[in-house]
């Protein structure tokens, strides 16, 4: 078997590893089939790993290529294992992150790789030029903005945005480096420069550089609230990055593998700006929650005017109410009381209440990571509510109850001038009566006091998220 | 010229394939955005085959040393997607499951306790 009679099967098995792909991701439209889905598109990668290893078979690479290929699978897999069996529900916002961060840089290392060759074999042609160093440059903005924003998570960095004198500046001029250092390659590449390979390389290195710093710089001025969009953004600049290395290979399944994820991150992106009602430009400029002028306007609005309430009290309400809407946030992910507030809806159901959780989009620190803490405390889906579906729901609540949620409940997002303004939020202050489970007045955020606390339909019970549902869970049960 | 035309192949995979991930994904309902992204983050650990193809073509240990780093970086990235994308689909249900067989007996005994007097 010669590598051009093997070469059209292997193929078409990356063609199928294609297929499947997009199959999984089309089964991805209802839980009850996602699972397939994710088995669907975990066998098209098996196929296309394996093709490709019986394509290098077939082709005779060297032992020591084997030895680069089998180890370092063995030992990136058992990383990959070991971190995703063991990870908790919580911290899913940092791994998606850092797995960002590695096909990020697995592709900018591609296209690294696919220059330095080419600049052995007497240069490249200009169309492969441009595609390795966007994939260079994407790539190694992904790696390293995936890493800050990962740190941002896990609270390693802090989750404020980070402004320094000169940042603005900065970024401007890693631009220009990384434009110029394009534009010479590519010259380079048609011949009307001619460049020395060592300089060529010492350009691509700058370009590198460039695009490192400029992943940090990007991050860092980005608010914690910000970071649904910034996880989707970072998914998105991945799948370029790994389509561009798949067009320096001129490789389909990688082509069309790229183009299938920097799809869903940019929709997701978008979905998640919408529902911040902001731009993604005005994301990415930052600033979001440290400004004067959000301090300046908190005031103590909100002090004085609030009202605290007793476990038992509170558990008198939710016990003989029709319908409670349970509204959770962060704070209940940071308590890890999903357990706690799902015990605490089905001794409610079991009364005969109606109980109903109202999921913001940017609930959690990523898309959608709200559904997947309930979903693993045991709750039920169809009771899970997307926000338009539950926000005339509250109308007729009786009782709500927010648990660690801050700024997506606050009616000040109704009114402009302010750090909310605009924003979509939960109608929460349309119930009847409404139970807030926090532990302090803190803010969230936005840095503004929530003005929901001082409604006078409003009771503080002033605990830890999963202490609190303890407390009105055996409330409930001595009822 | 002939150089732009041959770019013109992959391009137009490239862009149905976008068009083809738009169609699909907007249809995904938002509780299952998370699964969702990580399972797009497997699908981008394709680039494990390039980090293959980059350690075939190696011939200096710069070259073995950034394909090796590829290969850690990419099978991480495949391995450790498909298995927590899996562990968390896992846990979405349409009713609750053995758990609360045990929380049920616990209630329905406070509430015998609390009918008592």
């Amino acid at each position: 078997m010669s590598y051009d009679n093997v070469y059209p099967f292997v193929y078409l098995a990356w063609l199928a590893g294609a297929a499947c792909f997009v199959l999984g991701l089309h089964y991805m439209n209802s839980p009850a089939t996602a699972r397939n889905g994710n088995r669907l598109s975990a066998a098209g990668m098996t196929l296309a790993v394996g093709a490709t290893a019986v394509l290098l078979l077939v082709q005779g690479i060297d032992g020591l290529a084997w030895a680069v290929i089998v180890i370092g699978f063995l030992i990136g897999g058992a990383a990959g294992l070991a971190t995703a069996r063991t990870v908790p529900m919580t911290a899913m916002p940092q791994l998606v992150s850092v797995f960002n961060a590695v096909g990020g840089g697995a592709a900018a290392l591609v296209a690294i790789d696919d220059f330095l060759a080419h600049g052995e074999g007497g240069g490249a042609s200009v169309s492969t030029t441009l595609f390795v160093v966007l994939g260079v440059v994407i790539g190694s903005v992904t790696f390293s903005g995936s890493l800050i924003a990962s740190g941002k998570l896990q609270g390693v960095i802090s989750g404020k945005p980070i402004i320094f004198p000169g940042s603005r500046i900065l970024t401007i001029v890693l631009g220009l480096v990384a434009l110029f250092g394009t534009f010479g390659l590519v010259f380079s590449a048609t011949g009307t420069v001619v460049l020395d390979p060592l300089v060529a390389d010492v350009v691509l290195l700058a370009i590198i550089g460039a695009a490192l710093v400029f992943g940090v710089t990007m991050v860092l001025p980005i608010g914690g609230a910000d970071m649904p969009v910034v996880i989707s953004l970072l998914n998105a600049f991945t799948g370029t990055a790994a389509a561009m290395a798949g067009f320096v290979l001129d490789n389909p399944v990688l082509i069309i593998s790229g183009a299938l994820v920097g799809a869903s991150g940019g929709i997701l992106t978008k979905l998640m700006a919408d529902a911040m009602n902001r731009s993604i430009m005005n994301i990415m400029v930052g600033g979001f929650g440290g400004g004067d002028h959000a301090t300046a306007a908190a005031g103590g609005a909100a002090a004085g005017t609030v009202r605290a309430i007793g476990a038992d009290d509170a558990a008198i309400q939710l016990a003989y109410a029709q319908l409670v809407i349970i509204v959770p946030g962060y704070g209940l992910a940071v308590a890890q009381a999903q357990h706690a507030c799902r015990e605490l809806g089905e001794l409610l159901e079991e009364r005969g209440v109606t109980v109903e959780y109202a999921i913001h989009p940017v609930a959690g620190r990523m898309p959608g990571h709200m559904n997947v803490l309930l979903a693993e405390a045991n709750v039920p889906y169809p009771m899970l509510k997307e926000m338009e579906e539950v926000n005339p729901d509250f109308d007729r609540a009786d009782v709500v109850l927010v648990v660690g949620a801050n700024d997506v409940t606050n009616p000040a997002a109704r009114r402009p001038g302010n750090p909310v303004s605009g924003m979509p939020i939960l109608d929460v202050d349309h119930a009847k009566s409404i139970i807030v489970i926090k532990r302090s007045m803190g803010r969230g955020y936005a840095g503004i006091d929530n003005e929901l606390y001082a409604n006078p339909k409003t009771g503080m019970l002033f605990a830890d998220a999963k202490d609190g549902l303890a407390q009105l869970t055996s409330a409930v049960k001595a009822l | 010229m002939t150089e732009l035309t041959s770019l013109l192949y992959p391009i137009s995979v490239f862009v149905l394939a976008i068009l083809v991930g738009f169609e699909v994904i907007s249809k995904v309902p938002a509780t299952l955005h998370t699964p969702l992204m990580s399972g797009a983050n497997s699908i981008h650990g394709i680039v494990l085959v390039g980090g293959m193809f980059i350690a075939a073509s190696a011939h200096d240990p710069l070259a073995y040393t950034i394909a090796f780093v590829a290969m850690v970086f990419g099978a991480a990235n495949v391995v450790g997607g498909y298995v927590v994308t899996d562990r968390m689909l896992q846990m979405f249900r349409k009713k609750p499951v053995a758990p609360k067989a045990g929380t049920e007996g616990a209630t329905g005994a406070s509430r015998g306790q609390g009918s008592r007097p």
